[in-house]
């Protein structure tokens, strides 16, 4: 490959494809062409770089200069004014919110300061489906490493030291369950990749297959030597058809590269990898299920011990772990545990993924070093809550999860402090929430996905989640009693202490937090029969203020129902009777105007009844009412 | 309906006769005819010789694996919080005034089935929905009613 003056690294993920970047790219080479520097620079596509929210967006190499929000508009001129009179344009740049200066270089700008990628750290640089430019990129050296001058006890030792604990959501000490295994007599065993994620909210497993497939591969297989495995499995969820495609593609180049199969690197060690897909059962993410589910029998969980370690997949020993967990191994290998205990806190090392999703403004997966504090994650790196809105909680663990107030936003985030917050690390799931989010309205949405679901098999988990989720109903519903919150409180205990499986002894959660912080707001909706957020509809009502409807029609037109009334020039009036309270005339109603507004509680009876439309007049700016 | 003919005795062929073939053979009935038939649940059952019922139970258990007459083109839309947050329920709304069904159901014509489904991991590109295989993200009701008018000049 000729070596250019400047590479552009032009992000193709699917949040830049859909914003246009394959014109942006046509745009480039267009113009690059135009003023005769193909022989200097050269457009290079890459995979997602992470900051979706800036895209299109590429990367100036190896000035390592940003530049987002193109258009093919602005590339004539940042071509010429950059690359022929070097001149960086300043208007392309990010700028933070409140500054007028833009951070030129990537590597400053806070959403990627503050990340430390070892799990993907390929992601956005290499080719996933060119098993090559992983190999480029130091991949299988550690494999190589491992085979050549370690022994099984050496790789165990090694990830014990390194403090690595299992990332997908319990936190076990990965070289623990190695040595376990590895101390069982019965053979074969079994190395198994645990990709059924199913926390809402959690997309990492699927993301690192789709940009970094062969990193976990190459875990596993060193896993595999480290427990006398030789042969594995990936369990992967049938929603992420592409990440599957992706892992077959990489088996089979393995296979041809002797990285994995019979001998692998003329050594005595064989490994071979097996997919088997789930059928979107969100219980088969449970360690006992996942390998009934493999093994074709009914996946509801059993109880432990014996751990898989000691007696997994066909009564064998198996070691099973999270898609994180396998593609951080070769980098510990490669770099040390020395050098991976250095990052972290005290009981959790190294780093790990969020996916920083819901009210917040640069959305996406994020890695991060333990005991970096929620607040950072959501200001620094996730750029703050949109539209000026408040800040209200952080869900973080799932449906295992709790949520995480603002008073707490200083919390160091590592599995300790959040378990001790009422919640848990869980996969990774990070669900920023602001004002307008009810948190009656959560709980009763994880309790009702938990309820669904409920493999049935104990009855606190199947019985329990059904009584929560039909009080939560009530509460929402404006039929709350005031016994109900002791009642939520009393079988979400009953239902921790009494059930089989992760599930059900974590499904309690998102009650029993939201309870704890939010009570206030229980409160409102049982005795007052008040939604502060404004989110359940039988405690709001829509109402339009006759001192500011000017009677454009607009809402009139586009209400779903037709429960508007009034014509050209007369203040209109909502049926509320016919009224879905579906909130389309709160959107349409042209901002300046601003007549809509949604009430709850006792604001519902002060609504007064105007019961026909009659006409806008004006005075001083004001209708008379 | 659609008739299983040698399906099934193909797939056993190909992922062997044992309990554990029983997930991978209903997923491929599955991927190729969108849901299952008692006739194909039957024939499995008696090419792996295991009792029927357990072939249903097993069926059953997984969302994914339908036993329901399902359209060509099943849509379905993530009912994750993180979607409700960014207006879900407006692409519900459209998908069902433009196929003229409820949540749950299949067009009379075959081509369409509407279900909601779990986090489908799209969550920073929210709402999303799955046509068969195909992930749709970043949705608005003028996004949607574009992609399923292709759909349905297809």
């Amino acid at each position: 490959m000729a070596v250019r003056r400047i590479e552009l690294m032009l992000c193709t993920g699917t949040g830049c494809v859909a914003g246009g970047a394959f014109r942006i790219s046509e745009a480039l080479e267009k113009e690059i062409q135009k003023q005769g520097l193909e022989k200097e620079i050269s457009v290079i596509i890459t995979g997602c770089n992470g900051f979706c929210g800036h895209g299109p967006l590429m990367l100036v190499q190896p000035d390592g200069i940003f530049y987002g929000f193109l258009t093919p508009e602005d590339i004539p001129f940042l071509v010429q004014e950059h690359f022929l009179k070097g001149r960086p344009v300043k208007k392309l740049m990010f700028s933070p919110p409140e500054k007028k200066e833009p951070v030129p270089l990537l590597s400053e700008i806070p959403f990627f300061k503050k990340q430390l990628l070892i799990v993907l750290r390929n992601r956005g640089i290499i080719d996933p489906e060119k098993i090559d430019e992983y190999i480029a990129r130091d991949g299988f050296t550690a494999l190589e490493k491992v085979l050549t001058s370690m022994t099984p006890d050496d790789v165990i030792n090694e990830i014990t030291r390194s403090g690595l604990r299992g990332r997908g959501g319990a936190g076990f000490p990965t070289g623990t369950k190695w040595k376990i295994c590895r101390a069982e007599q019965k053979m074969p065993k079994y190395i198994i990749c645990n990709c059924d994620e199913g926390d809402p909210g959690a997309f990492m497993d699927r993301s690192v297959f789709e940009s970094d497939p062969l990193s976990a591969m190459e875990g596993m297989i060193i896993g595999g030597y480290a427990i006398g495995a030789s042969h594995g499995y990936i369990y992967a969820r049938s929603e992420y058809p592409l990440a599957i495609k992706r892992m077959n593609l990489s088996i089979s180049s393995a296979k041809d590269y002797g990285l994995m199969g019979k001998n692998i690197l003329g050594t005595d060690f064989s490994f071979d990898l097996e997919i088997r897909q789930g059928s979107g059962a969100f219980v088969c993410g449970e360690e006992t299920s996942l390998i009934l589910s493999i093994e074709g029998r009914g996946p509801e969980p059993i109880q432990r011990p014996p751990f898989p370690a000691q007696s997994g997949i066909w009564g064998c020993p198996t070691v099973i772990n999270n898609v994180e967990t396998w593609a951080t191994i070769p980098v510990i290998i490669n770099r040390g545990a020395d050098w991976f205990s250095k990052i972290g806190t005290e009981t959790s090392k190294g780093t790990k993924i969020f996916s920083l999703v819901g009210k917040i403004n640069n959305a996406g997966l994020i890695e991060v070093p333990m005991g970096i504090t929620l607040k950072e994650i959501v200001y620094d790196i996730g750029g703050g809550i949109p539209d000026n809105k408040k800040f209200k909680a952080v869900q973080t663990g799932g449906p295992s999860g709790g949520c995480i107030p603002y008073s707490m936003i200083d919390i160091p985030i590592d599995f300790e402090s959040l378990i001790e917050a009422g919640s848990m690390m869980g996969s990774g799931g990070m669900i920023v929430m602001d004002e307008d989010t009810c948190m009656v309205d959560v709980a009763k949405f994880f309790i009702q996905f938990t309820n669904d679901e409920s493999c049935g098999k104990c009855t606190t988990c199947r019985d329990g989640s059904e009584a929560l989720h039909k009080v939560l109903t009530d509460i929402t519903n404006g039929d709350g009693k005031e016994v109900d919150l002791e009642f939520l409180e009393e079988v979400g205990n009953a239902i921790k202490d009494a059930s089989a499986c992760g599930l059900g002894t974590t499904l309690p959660n998102p009650v029993l937090s939201t309870l704890k912080y939010f009570r206030d707001e229980y409160e409102a909706h049982i005795k007052e029969r008040r939604c502060p957020a404004l989110v359940c509809k039988n405690l709001i009502k829509y109402y339009i203020l006759p001192e500011k409807c000017t009677g454009c029609k607009l809402c009139l037109k586009n209400c779903p129902p037709g429960a508007i009334k009034g014509e050209l020039k007369h203040i209109h009036i909502i049926d509320q009777s016919k009224c879905t309270k579906c909130g389309t005339c709160l959107d349409v109603c042209p901002p300046k105007v601003s007549a809509i507004i949604k009430v709850s509680g006792k604001e519902m009876e002060n609504i007064t009844g105007i019961e026909e439309p009659y006409p806008v007049k004006r005075k001083g700016g004001k209708n008379e009412t | 309906m659609y008739q299983v003919g040698n399906l099934v005795k193909e797939l056993s062929d190909k992922h062997g006769r044992m309990r554990e073939s029983l997930m991978p053979i209903l997923q491929e009935i599955v991927q190729k005819h969108n849901y299952l038939t008692d006739e194909a649940m039957v024939e499995v059952a008696r090419e792996l010789d295991i009792s029927a019922a357990e072939v249903y139970g097993t069926a059953s258990f997984y969302t994914f694996l339908d036993t329901q007459v399902k359209g060509k083109y099943v849509i379905r839309v993530c009912k994750t919080i993180t979607c409700s947050m960014k207006g879900k329920s407006d692409i519900i709304q459209t998908l069902e005034d433009m196929l003229k069904i409820k949540i749950g159901e299949t067009t009379t014509d075959k081509q369409f089935s509407l279900i909601e489904t779990n986090c489908i991991g799209w969550c920073h590109k929210a709402p999303a929905i799955l046509i068969n295989e195909m992930p749709y993200t970043e949705l608005t009701p003028e996004k949607v009613s574009t992609i399923i008018k292709d759909y349905m000049q297809k």
